[in-house]
């Protein structure tokens, strides 16, 4: 039974008081989010009593913490549904996942190939393509996305040409919300024999993912956008694939014999794992993965649908906001972007923190998107199944005062402005 | 120098009444500078990676004096409101008299000791964003993309 006062119990910081008296209310969980208390005390336990570097040593110590790191892989397998022809490997973050790609899979590719992204792309999901371009003269085509902030598949798909070595996308968009149909585009990258990529960090901490049936080559993801440490990244992929493609890192871990000539590389996956990995994170992250499914992915996904409808029907009646987000809130649960033209982000950010809210402002890391948006920054809370209707009241209340401050809603002269502007 | 409208706003954050003084929301409200100059001597644009804030920023001069100031861009209250106000500021200035405000404005916000004979005028309505350090970089934006353009620098990124 998911009962969001017990669960928010769970949780030290949700007790903590800003600005003296103001209780905190979290809503940038889409940058990261809070962490349980068993995860916190599971870095502890790690340090206190089996802290040991993992994989060489004969003591006891490196065989627990080996024990425990690895399981932590098999976890990750049943949480993303791998088969056996699928890995994982650790990086620091998705960033690094998709880095370790671009750079990976880019030793092969030649002047001409082409990278399919798409406009909605967080910058780790661009810029390591535009590193990657610098190096092979690649070329990078970025897939439109229509004016309901939806991606737009025919003309993705007319972007796949023969060239098309790999088609990189976000699951779910951190600023638009808007989750991609994956399998859509598998199909399309299979019959043309590209790599499918998904970033998946927006997507893994609040809905089932299911890779094999997905249908991608690749899965990345972030431990600390779902109750785990920062630090700790996912990179799931096709073994065949990982087994073809160059090292990233090269040092310890990732070889099997080193000589004053040459190398030859580990087996997959910790040919990606050179030098120790963050071993405590790592396992305090397999503690947040038994958490999260102890709770239910379709509770989780229940609760956040259900609480994003309850503060869009509330956002709705300050109707010189624009929410950027598609008319169906099963596309975007647990993400609302807005803005108006008038009341900059940054001043309604530090306005609601006067309140102990906390929500994001600014252009997400997503600076292409907001060149497509028409706007400089935005605001967004996002929300996860810790947060509740209550403090989407107080939240509502809060951007109330913001709005009275800069009076909006009450000057004639600033209201037709508004009007005027989004009617462009 | 904005003339104050009446009192009018309902102040009902007053913590939040050190950062947005009344002038500040005037400035925003109409900034001053929008207009385009018809000769430009200096210019350079500014940019906040953090936050996506832009500024452009073009000065005319005259016998040695900044006789005409242009900027444009987006950003917050601050960031606009500090841009505007150096408009109304530097016109009639040296370029030796812009350059102590400027200077006087960053001591202000990195709370250093200032020349207390120069004359800020609106800018001391930005004292009260050095109790919100992350919005500081929002205040000194126009400023920081001024003393670019007297160097000569076409682009400036502040980190």
């Amino acid at each position: 039974m998911f009962d969001v006062n017990k669960i928010r119990k769970d949780f030290p910081i949700l007790e903590r008081k800003i600005w003296g008296d103001k209780q905190l209310i979290y809503l940038d969980n889409a940058a990261t989010t809070q962490k349980p208390k068993i995860v916190i005390d599971a870095i502890v336990q790690y340090y206190e009593t089996y802290n040991a570097n993992i994989h060489r040593g004969v003591h006891k110590l490196a065989e627990e913490a080996t024990a425990a790191y690895e399981n932590v892989r098999e976890k990750v397998k049943k949480y993303v549904s791998c088969d056996s022809n699928s890995e994982i490997v650790f990086t620091r973050n998705t960033t690094e996942s998709i880095n370790l790609l671009a750079y990976s899979l880019g030793e092969s590719f030649s002047e001409g190939d082409e990278i399919l992204l798409t406009e909605m792309e967080h910058h780790s999901n661009i810029v390591p393509w535009y590193l990657l371009r610098n190096r092979k003269k690649v070329n990078i085509k970025f897939a439109p996305i229509t004016d309901q902030y939806e991606l737009d598949y025919e003309k993705l798909e007319k972007l796949i040409t023969k060239k098309t070595k790999v088609i990189s996308i976000t699951h779910k968009s951190n600023v638009l919300g808007t989750v991609n149909d994956i399998k859509k585009i598998a199909k399309l990258a299979k019959t043309n024999g590209s790599i499918l990529i998904v970033d998946a960090a927006q997507s893994a901490p609040h809905m089932k993912i299911d890779f094999s049936d997905l249908g991608c080559d690749f899965l990345a993801f972030s431990s600390h956008k779902m109750c785990g440490p920062t630090g700790v990244g996912l990179l799931v992929g096709k073994k065949e694939l990982f087994e073809k493609m160059s090292p990233f890192l090269g040092g310890g871990e990732m070889i099997r014999k080193v000589t004053f000539e040459d190398f030859t590389t580990n087996d997959v996956p910790w040919k990606f794992e050179a030098g120790t990995p963050n071993i405590a994170d790592v396992i305090a992250f397999g503690v947040a993965l038994d958490y999260i499914q102890k709770i239910g992915l379709d509770s989780i996904y229940k609760h956040e649908i259900e609480l994003t409808q309850y503060a869009l029907t509330k956002l709705r009646k300050f109707d010189f906001l624009k929410i950027y987000a598609p008319a169906d809130v099963n596309k975007h649960a647990g993400i609302i972007t807005f803005a108006n033209p008038v009341v900059h982000p940054h001043d309604i950010a530090t306005i609601v923190d006067q309140e102990g809210i906390a929500i994001r402002a600014g252009h997400h890391c997503a600076q292409p998107l907001m060149k497509k948006l028409g706007v400089s920054a935005t605001s967004r809370a996002s929300l996860y199944f810790y947060n509740t209707k209550d403090e989407i009241d107080v939240f509502i209340g809060a951007l109330q005062k913001a709005f009275d401050y800069f009076e909006l809603g009450a000057c004639k002269e600033l209201k037709e402005k508004v009007g005027e502007r989004i009617s462009k | 120098m904005i003339q104050m409208k009446e009192k009018h706003q309902s102040r009902s954050l007053p913590q939040l009444d050190e950062l947005y003084k009344e002038i500040i929301l005037e400035h925003y409200r109409k900034p001053c500078g929008r207009e385009p100059l018809d000769k430009v001597d200096f210019c350079a644009e500014g940019m906040n990676p953090l936050c996506g804030d832009e500024v452009k920023l073009s000065l005319q001069l005259k016998d040695n004096k900044i006789s005409k100031v242009h900027i444009e861009g987006h950003g917050c209250s601050i960031s606009v409101a500090s841009g505007s106000i150096l408009a109304d500021m530097l016109k009639g200035k040296t370029i030796d008299e812009a350059k102590n405000i400027s200077n006087c404005l960053k001591n202000i916000m990195h709370d250093k000791e200032t020349d207390s004979k120069i004359d800020l005028g609106d800018l001391e309505a930005l004292e009260g964003v050095k109790k919100f350090p992350v919005r500081i970089k929002c205040a000194l934006l126009p400023w920081t993309t001024f003393e670019e353009a007297l160097i000569g620098h076409e682009h400036v990124e502040i980190s």
